[in-house]
Parts: structure tokens; sequence; C-alpha cells
């Protein structure tokens, strides 16, 4: 017979307001295997917790049920308690009666709210009888972070992390890291360059002994759960030796032919072989091989002749290396919404209708112009240049519904650039509103608009079109209720941010959530915004949604703390709620391996002696369940149950109603 | 291949040469566009207030007659093309829509045709590389702007022709023509639609822009598929052509009589001496 003892708060009057507590636990005493009952004040209280714990000493309770709060709030603390006084802490239930009951009922004269506390109370009681002790799960950790993504948040996690004394692997699918950072001129809103800024913190990443820098790769598999993931990572051919190549440039300098710059945006042209940048990190080059003779039709072969090392290998194949690791941070940064899906600017059409971030290169001292605003067209200084913002963001229907939030910055750091750049020049800046949240944020746009002359303009385009040389741009002024029409050199879009192509399928590879836009999940949006769904796995930057530099080294940092607490352990300990499969009554149909959304059930072959497979049945991975019971209702024939969640559990606790 | 078609009023009464070089070229194309044996006005407007349900009786009574004849349906104004497809969104998306305008039409309907551009069964059933491959008198690079107007292509979401803000339907089957498109600004502008009836100044305006939006880029043709465009295009070159010094007028033709000709149509029946301006003497010189 089970010696249960109940424990009935009153939290002051908000309990006791609408039901008799007292009742409550006088009634449970005339409940088979309850030998212990009673009612208090506030139950959470350090005496309250010293009565719970004295009860079960003195009456020998196996099991307590407290009548109190929802189990959200307390349930840890009077586990605890439990676990203090030797019980085994699954052997401790809530019964909500205050948010489930006293909160909900306004009967003052007790009735309604104690007859149902009454039965809360005594689905627990038999619910409890059926709880089985339940031990911790433990789980070996590889303190080894996987980092994906070499742009700005990506880099502050793996400086962090290294930092902090952990390995970290660093991914990133480019020749260099730096990310959409590096292609920056200055930033907002202190104005500071950009590359001045980062580049330090590259050269960081490719000095520090804790960091292993796979760059030009992708990764292509992931196994495994919390402290225990396998990665898999596609290393492309540069067609350039790593261990003998030193980076002098030489293969560059006479490389003969030329493509478009990936880093410069169609604004210039790079070699073939080449470096994205003067400050790649790592500084070795990579073969464009789709655009070189000597890899499609064996001519040239210029780049190898001039090797000093000898570390050109046309021969060379993409390899795959396999990482162990513990912890993974995607940080995969944005892409821009592709302009030409608005056909009503002209995008592509005209050559002086450029995007944002090919402003910044135009605008950057490292740039193809050198810092100069020329136009592409002609190569002549605008006198005058319309920035249009909100193209795509905050647009429901040909666009997305979002607001990109850092074009409001950028365009008021672009006309402030340009003035400073073309004294007598003019900008004009189509606006919906102006969206400067931040520290100093507001400021720096008055400046932009009162210091630095930039007329801004609240309404919208309505077409650009071309006429002798210059760029017309047709628009409404809603302040003045006019009609405009602004005679340009140059336009500039502020693109919408997107989520970068393929995110949904690394999404699906790491097994974590995301929405409409293909931006990811994370676990809380308020409380815990670095982690998603999937343990072990974190996000930090842009991937998640729009932000600026200081959102994303925030999030970058915060990570790292995640990532360096789960690694300060050498084993992690979690919650035992964990499904288990009865392998004698499983069917191997794999409902519950498509049902579950963590890819925690894996097919489990038992094998003979011969190694030959015998039967196969479905076998949970605990360090990866969540204990969200999907594939218990998803499990024909009940060969699933959720620990601490039995189907047992809940029809006697049902029946007891 | 038969296909429904409704031809609206205009084009039984000012705008017959646009109805008979479509019914004249389709044969040539092999399809012969079937007139729904009963039609009325599509009320020539879609209402603009949601709650408006009488304005969509008209066209709902055209699109149950046109379903018994088919599962699409054919037209060729851009207005008719406008209104009819809206109505019918409206009528396949809002059950209850659906069911107060039905019951006051005392019709019954499905909703399940698909309303269609002449210019779509051009592009997506024969193909414009079919159309230059049958072409047997092209255009010989004659410079023609295409105007969309606005009810071609708007809203998008609804009409869904083409890009609405970047179209090249009517680009794309010029050149199967042999003619040289010319792009100019203007082309997805409002001509001032049915202003034409009390404002004339800003029909005159609008349509004007549209004109000399074309003569800057060197258009020695202008060509719609809207017969109110076509009309309000007309009207105003008159003016322009006063108030311009140096102005040359040009032509304001229908698509398909462009297509009927290039086809092989005699072009004294394709209806150019209907138009305010004849072609003809363009094509003469030209050598079509």
């Amino acid at each position: 017979m089970p010696r249960i003892g109940v424990f009935v708060c009153q939290c002051g009057n908000n309990i006791e307001g609408t039901v008799d507590t007292n009742k409550v636990s006088e009634d449970m005493k005339n409940l088979p295997g309850v030998v212990y009952s009673r009612n208090y004040k506030f139950m959470c209280s350090s005496p309250g917790q010293e009565m719970l714990k004295t009860a079960i000493k003195e009456h020998r309770l196996d099991g307590v049920i407290v009548s109190a709060c929802s189990p959200h709030m307390h349930e840890k603390t009077f586990r605890k308690a439990s676990e203090a006084a030797g019980l085994n802490p699954f052997r401790c239930e809530i019964a909500n009666i205050r948010e489930q009951c006293s909160w909900v009922h306004h009967d003052k004269t007790k009735k309604t709210g104690t007859v149902k506390s009454i039965d809360l109370t005594r689905m627990a009681v038999e619910r409890l009888k059926r709880n089985k002790p339940l031990k911790k799960i433990n789980i070996p950790v590889t303190k080894r972070a996987l980092v994906i993504g070499g742009g700005i948040a990506g880099i502050q996690a793996a400086l962090d992390i290294a930092d902090g004394g952990r390995d970290v692997i660093l991914v990133e699918k480019e020749p260099s890291i730096g990310g959409n950072m590096a292609r920056l001129s200055e930033t907002f809103p202190t104005m500071d360059c950009s590359q001045c800024i980062l580049t330090p913190k590259m050269v960081e990443v490719e000095l520090h002994e804790k960091i292993k820098l796979y760059a030009y790769s992708e990764v292509e598999k992931v196994d495994g759960y919390i402290g225990n993931f396998t990665v898999r990572i596609r290393k492309k051919a540069k067609y350039v030796n790593e261990d003998l190549c030193t980076g002098c440039g030489e293969c560059i300098e006479k490389c003969p032919f030329k493509a478009d710059s990936e880093f410069e945006l169609g604004l210039n042209k790079r070699k073939v072989i080449y470096t994205p940048f003067p400050q790649s990190v790592p500084n070795i080059p990579v073969i464009d091989a789709p655009n070189c003779p000597k890899i499609q039709k064996d001519k040239c072969g210029a780049c190898a002749v001039v090797c000093g090392p000898k570390a050109i290998d046309f021969k060379q194949t993409d390899t795959v290396v396999e990482e162990k690791v513990g912890a993974i941070i995607v940080a995969t940064g944005y892409e821009l919404m592709p302009n030409e899906r608005f056909g009503e600017y002209g995008y592509g059409k005209f050559k002086d209708v450029i995007s944002g971030m090919q402003f910044e290169r135009l605008a950057s001292s490292s740039g193809p112009t050198g810092g100069n605003i020329l136009r592409p067209s002609d190569g002549k200084v605008p006198k005058t240049i319309v920035f249009i913002q909100c193209v795509g963001s905050r647009d429901e229907k040909k666009g997305v519904s979002y607001c990109s939030k850092v074009c409001c910055m950028y365009t008021a750091k672009h006309t402030m650039l340009y003035k400073h750049k073309v004294p007598d020049g003019q900008s004009y800046t189509f606006y919906m509103d102006i969206r400067s949240a931040g520290k100093r944020y507001e400021e720096f746009v008055r400046r932009a608009i009162e210091k630095d002359g930039a007329m801004y303009l609240r309404g919208r385009v309505s077409r650009v079109y071309e006429r002798d040389g210059h760029v017309m741009v047709c628009g409404a002024d809603t302040l003045s209720d006019s009609q405009v029409e602004i005679e340009a050199d140059m336009v500039v879009l502020a693109t919408a941010i997107v989520s970068r192509k393929g995110a949904d399928i690394l999404a699906r590879k790491l097994g974590i959530g995301y929405d409409r836009y293909n931006f990811y999940n994370e676990y809380h949006p308020k409380l815990r915004p670095v982690e998603t769904v999937t343990a072990g796995i974190y996000l930090a930057g842009a991937c998640m949604g729009p932000m600026d530099i200081p959102e994303s080294v925030s999030m970058g940092s915060a990570v790292a703390g995640k990532v360096l607490a789960l690694f300060s352990a050498e084993e992690m300990a979690r919650e035992p709620i964990v499904a288990n499969v009865n392998e004698r009554v499983c069917n191997a149909c794999w409902d519950c391996v498509t049902a579950c959304p963590y890819s925690a059930i894996e097919k489990f072959s038992v094998k003979d002696r011969q190694g030959e497979a015998v039967r196969t049945h479905a076998k949970v991975n605990e360090g990866v369940c969540q204990g969200c019971g999907v594939c218990v209702a998803a499990c024909r024939s009940k060969a699933i149950d959720l620990a601490g969640y039995t189907d047992e559990q809940v029809f006697s606790a049902i029946n007891a109603f | 291949m038969k296909i429904p078609y409704y031809p609206g009023c205009t084009l039984s009464t000012v705008a017959k040469g646009f109805d008979a070089s479509a019914r004249e070229s389709a044969k040539v194309l092999g399809f012969e566009m079937e007139e729904l044996k009963q039609w009325n006005c599509c009320g020539a407007a879609f209402p603009l207030t949601p709650d408006n349900l009488a304005g969509l009786a008209a066209p709902a009574k055209v699109l149950s007659n046109a379903r018994r004849m088919g599962d699409s349906v054919v037209t060729l104004c851009s207005v008719c093309y406008n209104v009819l497809k809206r109505t019918n969104k409206v009528l396949r998306d809002d059950k209850e829509k659906r069911a107060v305008v039905l019951g006051f039409i005392e019709e019954d309907y499905d909703g399940g045709l698909s309303v269609v551009h002449f210019l779509e069964v051009l592009r997506d059933r024969i193909g414009f590389e079919n159309v230059k491959k049958i072409a047997k008198r092209p255009l010989k690079g004659i410079k023609a702007g295409a105007y969309y107007g606005c009810m071609l292509l708007r809203p998008f979401e609804d009409m869904g022709i083409d890009r609405c803000e970047a179209p090249t339907i009517m680009e794309d089957f010029l050149s199967s023509l042999g003619a040289v498109p010319v792009d100019f600004p203007d082309r997805i502008e409002c001509c001032g639609a049915h202003l034409s009836m009390g404002r004339t100044d800003v029909v005159e305006k609008l349509s004007g822009n549209v004109m000399r939006s074309a003569a800057e880029k060197g258009a020695e043709l202008i060509v719609t598929s809207c017969p109110l465009c076509q009309h309000n295009l007309e009207k105003s070159q008159g003016a322009v052509f006063s108030k311009t010094p140096g102005y040359r007028t040009v032509p304001i033709v229908y698509f398909t009589q462009l297509l009927g000709l290039a086809l092989g149509q005699d072009e004294n029946e394709l209806g150019f001496d209907k138009n305010l301006w004849d072609a003809r003497p363009l094509l003469k010189e030209r050598g079509v």
C-alpha cells in the first residue's frame, strides 16, 4: 500500500479565497493510500518546505502531492525538497488548484472551487500511485563547438568560445570569412570604417589556436544529439594546396582571365584565381573552376607556372571531413531580395539603379571606385541621388510583410556619406516611416536631415525611367500632398533583407524550425532567444531575422555563454521525461519516425550471433528526445509510452475524476 | 479547338475591326472563337466597394452563360477581361457572395470557368514561336509601342497575366510578328479611362503623356488591347499634335489588327479605316 502525503496550499488568499483548503485536505484523508494530509498558508515558504520534508521522514511517505499553483511555478521547489528528504523527485506531483481553479472561479461560498480542487487533487493522487521513480539522464559532452557561418555573428561566437578555452570549428562557404559586414563602407551610428573594426577580429580567428577554420566549405550532414554531434563537412575544391600556399598573390597577378566579382556585387571584375578581398582570411586563393580555361579546356595554367611553392593543383577534388562536436551554432546570415522583382524601379534594366549594398561598395575606400561615388553607367559623379526605402519590406503583396530593420539607418548613413564625398550633391529619400529605434540612432537620422541636408520625402515611388542620361523618379510626397518627379543621376534601392538561399535545407539537416520566410525560429522569442527547440543547436545573427551589427554581435556572445555553460561539466544531466519503446509490441511501421519533430527515433535492428538482422524496432535516443509525446499519439500498436506521463498514469487520473 | 468567346459591347459597335481581325486570325491559327449564344454588357467596371454585389450581377450572368459552353472563356477587351476575371474570382472564392449574386440573377454557376485573354491564348496555347512560324507577312521592323494601360495587368494578384510593373507579353507578341517593340516609360500608365465622360482635361493630360512618351522613344505605331484606351489615346493625340511643335501623329491600333495583317489577311478588312489615324500608309511605306 502506498504511503502518500497531501499538502494543500492556501497561497495567502489566492487559493483560500474561493477554496476551502481545510476541507480539501480533510477529504483526502479518506482516500486509500493517503496517510497524511494537511493545509498551510504558503507551502513554497521555507517553513512550508520544511514541513514537507519533516512529514516525509516522520510518516515514511513514499510520495507527495502539493495542491498549489501551476507546476511551472514551484514544481522544481517541491521536487528538490522531496529529494532532500530522501524521496525520488518524480514521486512528487503538483495538483494545480490556483491557475486552473481558484483564479478562474469566483464563487465566494467556496463551493465550486472546493469541489473542483478535491477532484484535481484526487486525480493527482491516483496518478502518483503509478509514478515510477525516474532518474535524470546523464549524457557525455564533447567539448568542441561547430559554428556555421563566418560573418560577424559567427566570428564573435567562435572567438568567445575559443577564449573560454574550448575548441571551435568554424565553417564558412565563401573563400573568406567576414560575411556581409566586410562589404560595408562605414557603420552607423558611429561612422567607423567597417573593415577597420572587422578585420582585427578576422585575424584573431585565423591566429587563435583553439579555432579550426574550414573556409570554402559547407556542412553536408549532421547526426547525433546535444553533446554528441557528428558533422560531415564538404571542403570544396580550391585547386590550391592550403598547406603549400604562402598567400603571396603571384598567381592572382599573372592570371589572364577575369569574371564578375561576387564580393563587389557585379560592380567590378576579379581574376579567375582569386581571394574575395585583400584582407581575406584565410589568405589562400581559390580557382573559379567554371571560368578557368585550364580546368575546362586544359588551356593556360599560368598560375601553376608562377607559383613558387607549387601549390596549384588542378586535379584537386572536393573532400569530406567528419568532425565530432558537442554544440552547433548556426550563424548563416542574410541576403538581399532580388531587386528584379520590382520592375517599377528598373533594377537590372538601368545601370544607374543600384542596391544599397552596391552603394556600400561604391562608398568603400577599398571598393571598385576607391571610395569615390561614381555612377556605374558612365563613371560620372552623380549630382542628384534618390534613395528608395522599403523596396520589398513591409510589402505583403509583392515582397515580405516584415520590416528589414536596418534600411532606415543605412540609408541615412548613405545620404551622409554621399554629402561628405559630393558636397554639391543633393540626395532625396523616399520613405514610409523612419524607424530609428536604438541608442543614438534617432540623433543620427536627424543629423543626416538637419546637418547634411538630406531631403526626406514621405511617400512611395511609382516609376523609374531613363531620359537623356538621367534616371527619372516619379513618386508621391504625401506630406505636401503632391506628385513629384526628380531628375536623378542615380537611384539606390534599400532592398529587403531575406534569408539565405537554401536556409530551409540547412534547417532540415539540423532539425531546427524556420518561419514562412525561412528565418530560423528561436526557442522562445523573449526568454530563450539564442536557443532552438533542438537541444545543443543555437542561433546567432541575421539568420533569425533582420538585425544590425550590434545585435548580431550580442547574439554571438550570448550563444558563446550558453555553449560554455554546456561545456562546463563532464556530463550533462537532463530531465528523464522521454519516450520509451516497448520493443516486443513495436511492429516497425515507423510512423513514430515520421512524426518525431526532433529526429530522435531511429530504426534499430536486433541482430543474431551471425550479425544478421532478425527483427527491427523503433528506438528512442534519450539525448535528443524532448518528451513532446507526438510519437505516443502516432503509435498504432501502443508500443510507446512517455516516462512520467504513461498511459497508465493518465488513464488512472481520468478514472479518478 | 473551340473556345467560348465573349466579345463585349464595344467590339460589336465601335471596335468592330478588333473583333473581326481576332476571329479571322484565330481561324488561321487553328482555333475557333465561338461567340456566347447569349450575352450582355459586363458592366464595364468592377465594383470597388466590396459590398456592392449588384455590380457583380451582370458579369456573373455572362460567366454562367459561358460555363454552359465550356470551361474557359476568351475576351479581347481589357476592361471586359478585368471585370470578368475579378468577378469570377469572387464567385469562386467567396461562397456567401456567390449565393447572393446567383440567387439574384437566378442562375447556377460553380466558379469553375477560367477567364483568359486572347493574348494568353496566343502565348500559352498557340505559342508565340508558332505565331512567328505561321506569320507569312512579317511587319518588317516597324517600331511599335505596346501600350498596356491598367486593366490588363492590375490588380496583379487577381489578373496574373504578366508582371504588372514589367510586363513583356505584348512585346513578345510584337516581336513574333516581326515588329520591333519600343520600350517607353508610360506604357503601363493610366489613359484616363472613364474620365473621358466628364473630365476630358484629365484624359487629355494622361493620354497625352502616353503619346509623347512613346513618340520620344521613336514609336511609329501604338498597339493596345483596350477599346477605351484606344479611344482616349486617339482623342488626345489631336490635342497633343496641336500643342506640341514637331509632333508627328501615329496610328493607334489593336494588336489583333497587326496579327491579322501578319497572318495574311486583306488589310482593307481589318478595320484600319475605322481608326482615326490610318495605319495603312505607314504599312505601305514600309513595304508590309
